[in-house]
Order: structure tokens, then sequence, then C-alpha cells
């Protein structure tokens, strides 16, 4: 095992860490945040540029040729700086939906303007009664010749409001909760049939409720087997979590170097009040919750890669529930030894705090990954 | 010792729980129930209500307004009031400024000020914290000079609750730069309204506006508008704070909230069955109710052993960071009984019709559960808290 990154990675690092001390400090974030997609354009044209885009994709795809290390070094560095852009929606999740299910031509096509920056996706895939269950899909995609037709409500769909591209889970045979029989299936957002009614999220993103009536989806438009996109979907979840166990642990380490600032410099009885014990203590297990997150961010990311569908689901389980303990632990803590500073709207460190507790939310928080996990029996075999 | 109670406390509960049954209008218990925010004219209509009662001010003297009822009678209307999703009493005027001005205050300030705070004609605000001085709040910079027949206050204060509400502001300000900094400080009674005195708001992290900053600049007050004798307002503060301590478990409150968990529990269904099927859930449910429970019995032997000399009561800070936590704990349980729906973001202060994008009770759990940080860091934080059980209880 080695943890050292290469000399490119440590230069992509360089290279993220410079693009967001220079172009996303908490206030020109503010202005992001306002614009219509609710993140910046010009950003995401830098992340083009930079090769961000096109970084977890094979060369032959149009692709740089990383991995989950690059994606995970990507993903730290925009936990840090709060950074708005759907680089986990677009790249990450429907990049990882398209590795695994789709034809190399529907590859060529779509990583190319991906990479270019041409091209924005969210996927469809939560539905108001679904809650976490990646198999409970009702929206339906009915046969009509060689194409399909799909009809029914997404819901929590993030950045689904500005995304070019839908990829939409749809239940082509079964039951409403069966693993099998549900294909995925790319929309253009702005396709006859679709509405998109998109909202502000509590962590200062935008999501979206999207409808579907009667859209017709062409044969091209199908991204693998129709009957069986369970594998792809959850093998897709799985990468995603492991990057956002990495944007959670640059936004806690970010709320702890912010919370020992503070300790340095906030005085309070004639003395800084990081002179008082209590508070190093508690400073302290920041560093321990953040070093048992951080260790299992290198667990998440080497294992999303696992080709075993059950051992890696346990080893995501075991990184969400591990991710979301230190994230509360952290988040909780900076705010409480900021004081009431840390619960104005303007200070950086009750939005990272809004970010973890949403990170723990999402695909299910710490309590249910430690459920699946207790079923699907121990970590060490 | 008895640990039963009485016929009477119990008759007593009784009446309570149906007066607010009857007399509490249902738009504001809904949303109190739902963990929506209560408009300013919620808490008049409802202090309208219990002060034509006689309730309004119960731990009072009676000649001011007061019931006359034991502590332990106190503690059971408060808890009723509380479970029932009442408002709460604003606490600036009748829990902190009212027992400071009917302990310390001239006949003329009782005179004026406590009839109108018994009926919220008057809203107060606690004008304490500034930006250099929160835990240590004796090191306090606003200062107050005399002029003439005049007191001028200059300086600014912060986190000032609902001070766009205020119609009256309580101040600490410095009156003597020299010796002691606990000495120096006098309490003054500020109207809002006088020139000099600028309120801005602050936003919180949930997006809602509950707190504000106040600026003083040369701000010319009368000389009655001192409580007590100049130079003592640090006694007085510390009288105040203790009052406020002792409501602050808020055990009625963590009651209300943990039946709306219940509630929402049997509704929210996500997958096979709603959330209260889930026993892993209801072994956390029933974890924090054996906390709420112990808490409740803590309450209940401080209220019992209340010291005769008035002074603070150390036990309090266990009152205070108990009921704090507990409080937190509610709002995460009812988080994850909303689940994945606690994420789009209802602007608090917007006056729109559009529905929720999830279910109608979705909204209000995560800005409630940012919103609750605040409890362990007001009122004296957790922190602060443990410090006085330390060297007040242990000795150390
Ligand atoms: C929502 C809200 C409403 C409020 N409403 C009012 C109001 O209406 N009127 C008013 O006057 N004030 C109000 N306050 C202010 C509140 O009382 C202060 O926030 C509180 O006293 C803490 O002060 P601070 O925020 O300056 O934090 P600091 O005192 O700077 O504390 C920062 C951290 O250091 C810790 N700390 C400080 N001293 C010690 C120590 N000796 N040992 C160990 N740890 C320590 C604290 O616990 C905290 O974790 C409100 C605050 C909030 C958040």
């Amino acid at each position: 095992m080695d943890f050292e990154l290469s000399g490119e990675q440590q230069m992509l690092r360089d290279n993220v860490a410079r693009l967001m001390k220079e172009r996303y400090d908490f206030e020109t974030r503010k202005a992001y945040q306002k614009e219509p997609a609710g993140f910046s354009d010009s950003l995401w044209r830098e992340y083009a540029e930079l090769g961000l885009l096109g970084a977890p994709f094979a060369e032959e795809d149009g692709g740089y040729g990383g991995g989950a290390v690059e994606t995970m070094i990507v993903m730290e560095e925009f936990g840090k700086a709060l950074a708005l852009e759907p680089y986990l929606e677009t790249v990450v999740l429907c990049g990882a939906l398209i590795r695994h299910a789709a034809s190399a031509e529907q590859r060529a096509d779509l990583i190319g303007r991906i990479a270019a920056g041409d091209l924005r996706l969210s996927f469809a895939q939560m539905e108001p009664q679904s809650g976490y269950d990646l198999s409970d899909v009702g929206v339906t995609a009915r046969r009509d010749g060689d194409a399909f037709v799909l009809d029914g409500a997404k819901g929590l769909v993030i950045n689904g409001d500005s995304a070019g591209g839908l990829i939409v889970s749809a239940r082509v045979a079964g039951g409403r909760r069966d693993r099998k029989g549900v294909g995925l299936f790319l929309v253009d957002g702005e396709a006859p049939g679709v509405s998109r009614r998109g909202y502000p999220t509590q962590d200062a993103r935008r999501a979206a409720e999207i409808s579907f009536a009667n859209v017709r989806v062409e044969p091209q438009n199908v991204l693998g087997s129709p009957e069986d996109g369970a594998p792809a979907i959850e093998r897709a979840v799985d990468e995603t979590i492991a990057a956002l166990s990495a944007e959670a642990v640059g936004a806690m380490s970010e709320a702890l170097a912010m919370t020992v600032e503070y300790l340095k410099t906030r005085k309070q009885f004639g003395v800084t009040i990081g002179s008082f014990q209590a508070l190093q203590h508690r400073a302290s297990d920041m560093v321990v919750a953040l070093e048992q997150a951080r260790s299992m961010m290198f667990f998440a990311t080497m294992s999303a890669g696992e080709d075993d569908a059950d051992e890696r689901a346990k080893a995501i389980s075991a990184a969400k529930v591990q991710i979301g303990r230190s994230a509360k632990f952290i988040g909780e803590q900076a705010v409480q030894m900021h004081g009431g500073i840390a619960m104005t709207y303007e200070y950086k460190v009750g939005h990272l705090f809004k970010r973890l507790t949403m990170i723990d939310a999402a695909y299910g928080d710490a309590d249910l990954h430690v459920r699946r996990l207790g079923d699907r029996g121990s970590l060490f075999v | 010792m008895d640990l039963q109670p009485s016929e009477d406390e119990l008759a007593f509960r009784n009446e309570v729980r149906a007066f607010v049954r009857a007399s509490l209008p249902a738009s504001i218990r809904e949303k109190s129930v739902a963990g929506r925010r209560l408009a300013k004219d919620d808490y008049v209509r409802w202090t309208r209500i219990l002060a034509e009662k006689g309730w309004s001010v119960p731990h009072w003297p009676v000649e001011w307004g007061g019931t006359g009822w034991g502590p332990v009678k106190q503690s059971i209307f408060l808890d009723e009031v509380q479970r029932g999703n009442a408002p709460e009493a604003i606490a600036f005027g009748v829990s902190m400024v009212g027992p400071v001005i009917y302990t310390f205050g001239s006949q003329a300030q009782k005179e004026r000020f406590l009839p109108r705070i018994a009926d919220l004609s008057d809203w107060w605000c606690q004008g304490f914290s500034e930006p250099g001085a929160g835990s240590d709040l004796a090191s306090l910079r606003t200062s107050a000079r005399r002029d003439g027949d005049s007191w001028v206050i200059s300086g600014q204060k912060t986190w000032t609750t609902m001070a766009q509400y205020a119609d009256w502001i309580f101040v600490l300000a410095r009156t003597n730069p020299q010796g002691k900094k606990q000495e120096g400080i006098s309490f003054f009674l500020v109207d809002m309204k006088t020139p000099g005195v600028t309120v801005r708001p602050i936003q919180t992290i949930d997006g809602g506006h509950e707190v504000n900053e106040v600026f003083f600049d040369d701000v010319r007050v009368p000389l009655d508008a001192i409580v007590g004798e100049e130079n003592k307002g640090w006694d007085y503060a510390k009288f105040l704070l203790t009052n406020e301590r002792n409501g602050i478990a808020r055990v009625g409150i963590s009651k209300a909230r943990l039946d709306r968990v219940r509630e929402l529990a049997a509704i929210s269904v996500y997958g096979s069955g709603p959330k209260m099927d889930d026993p892993f859930f209801r072994a956390k449910l029933a974890s924090v109710e054996v906390e709420l429970k112990a808490l409740e019995m803590t309450q209940m032997r401080v209220i019992s052993n209340l010291r005769k000399d008035g002074r603070p009561d150390p036990a309090s800070s266990v009152l205070k960071i108990k009921g704090s936590e507990i409080q937190q704990a509610t709002t995460e349980l009812l988080m994850e009984v909303v689940g994945p729906y606690v994420l789009p973001y209802e602007d608090p202060e917007a006056l729109t019709n559009e529905p929720p994008a999830g279910p109608d009770w979705a909204g209000p759990a995560a800005p409630n559960y940012f919103n609750y940080r605040k409890v362990t860091i007001y009122g004296g934080s957790n922190e602060i808290q443990r410090g006085i059980i330390a060297k007040a209880i242990l000795g150390l």
C-alpha cells in the first residue's frame, strides 16, 4: 500500500487547489450561487480546460485515463471550497453510468461532450416514494416499436433543473421494487413531455422535481440493457458515495482548520479561547474523527473499482457510516466552538456544517448504512 | 418523601391541559406543531388569552399579576403549555427584565412597565452580548455617560433576539471604566424608538431572521432609565441569568417534539412500511425519551429544593446542559423521520403559496436542526455550564 500521490496526481491536486484559492473564496461563491443555474458557468469551462471533466474516463472514450484516485483528489478540494458546480452529478455519477452501461458509440459521443464542458447531466433516479432504495422505480418505460415511452415522476434530482440531459431510471418490467426490469434512458432536459420544477436546497445547491409525460426515447438513447440496469446503477452510486466521502473529508478539514484558526484568535476572559483545555480536547477529538474519516475515504476509493458487488457494497456502506459520524461530530463542534458567529448565514462554517449534514443524508445516512452492513456480515473476511 | 403527585397537582395538570386545548387558536397550534415560525401577532394573541385568565406571568408577585402558585405548580403549568404547543412566553419580558424590575426597580418603573409586560403591550429584547463580549459578558464595552439630565449610551450589541419586534431593550452598559470590570456596569431600560438606536438584521444559517445587531449612537435617555443603583448592573444581570437558566430545560417542548416525531413516523413511508416499524429507529426514539424522563425528574428535584436564599442553584446548569442536548436530539430524530425530503429549502421569510417539493411536513425539519445548534451556545454555553458545575458543585 502506498498513500503517496504520484507526480501527476500531485500536480492535479495543486492545480485544483490553486483554482479554488483564486476563484472560490466564500464571498465569490455567494455570487456563483446567484447565477441562474445556481453555480458558475465560467468555472465549468475552466474545469474543462484543466482536464477535470474528462479525468475519470478512458482515453479511448475521449477522457484522460484517470480513476477513483483522481476523482478523490478533485472532490476533496471541491469540498474545502464548497464548490457548487455539478461535478459529482455529471462527471462522477452520470459518468459512471455511462462508463458501465453505455455502448462504445454512446461513450464516444457523450464523454467527449462532457470532457469539453458542453454537456451537463443529472441522474433522475429517486422518486417521491422511493427513499434510498435504488430498486424502487415507479417511472415506467413502455416499449413502442424500437423506442420507449416514459411516464411518471422523479424527485430530488440534483441540478436537474439546469442539466442539459437527464439519465432516467425507468421500469420496463416487474413490480415497483423489483431489482430486475429497470433500464437507463437518456433524455434531453427540454424534450417534449418533460416538466421540471427547480428549487434551492438546504446546502445552497439546486434540485428539481421532474415529471415525464409520454416522453419518447429513441433506441440510440437507451443505455445498456433496458431490463437490467441495476448493476450499473448500484455501481455508479457506490462510486458516487466514494467521491462524496472525499468531498466530505475536504469540508471537514476546512471546518477544522477554520475552528483551529478561530481558537487561536478569539479572545474571551483576556485569553484566546484555544487556551481552554476543554476546547483543546474537543479540537483534538475532531482531529481523530477527521483522520478516521480520511482513512475510510481511502478505503472507499480503493474499493470503488471492486468488481465483487457484495464486497464493494460492504466497503462503501462502511465508509458512509464513518463519514456520516465524523461529519456530524466535526460539523456540530465547529459550530459550537465558534459560538454565535457560526450561526450566521454570512459565515462559511455554518455552510460547511449544512453541506456535511446533507452529505450524510444523501444515499442513506450513517444509521441506514450501518444496518445494511450489519445485514451483509463482517468486513473482515 | 412522597414521590406521588398530589391529588391537587393532578387536578391542576388536567385543568391547565383542558384550558390550553380549549383556548389555543388552531392556526397557532398548527404552526407550532409543524415547527414553523410564529408571527409577532401569534405571540401577542396567545399572551392576551393567558392574561385574561390571569396566567400570563404566573411566577410574578401576586400584586403584579402573579398567581401565587408554588414552584411545583408553576412547573406543571409550563410543562402543559409547552406540550400543548402553545407559543412560549417571550422570556425577555416575563422572565428577565420583569423580575429585575419588580425586585430592583423603582415604584414608578414597576407601575409603568410591569402591566405592559404582562399582556405583551411592550415587547422587550435583551441587549447584553457584544461582538467582543459573549461568554465573557463582563468585558462589554457599550458605555453610558451622564450628561446633565440624561444618560448618553454608545456602543453595539449583537445577537439581539427579535429586536425587530421590540418596543424596549434592556441594556448593560459601562458607567465606570475604572476598577474591576464587573463593578462598573449599569442596567438601562431603553425605548427602541429613541433617536440613535439602529437595528440591523442578521440572517441565521437556517435562513431565518431572529437575531439582530443593535447600534447605539449617542442615544440620550432620561436619568430614570437606569434600574436600581449605578454600577450594580452586574448583580442584576446575574440574578436575571439565573432566571433565564431555570426555564431552559424546556422539558415540555421536547415532549411536544417527540409527539411530533411519533406522529410523523407513523405516516412517513419509504419502502415497505412506516418509519415507526423500524426497530432501530424505535430504539433511538426510546433512548431520547429515557433521557427526557430523567431530566423531567431532575427538574422536579431542583424545583422542590429551590434555595431559600434566592442564590443560583448550580444544578440549573445540569438542566441547561441536558435540556439543550435533548432538544437537539429531538430535531435530529425529526430529520431522520422526514428522510430524503429534508433537502429542499423553503425560504422562511418568503410569502408564497407554492406547494413544497416534498410532503408539507418535511420543510421545517432541517432548518430546525440547524437553528437548534444555538441552544448549546446561548444562555451561557454548555462549556460555560460545565465550568460552573466544576467550580460550584465540585469545588475544583
Ligand atoms: C441564536 C442566538 C440568540 C441569542 N440571543 C441573544 C439575545 O437576545 N441577547 C443577548 O444579549 N445575547 C444573545 N445571544 C448571545 C449568546 O448569549 C452568546 O452567543 C453566548 O454568550 C456565547 O458568546 P459568543 O457567541 O461570543 O461565543 P464565545 O464566548 O466567543 O465562545 C466561543 C466558544 O468558546 C467557548 N468558551 C468561551 N469561554 C470558555 C471557557 N472559559 N471555557 C471553555 N470554553 C469557553 C464557548 O463555549 C464557545 O464554544 C444569542 C446567541 C445566539 C446564537
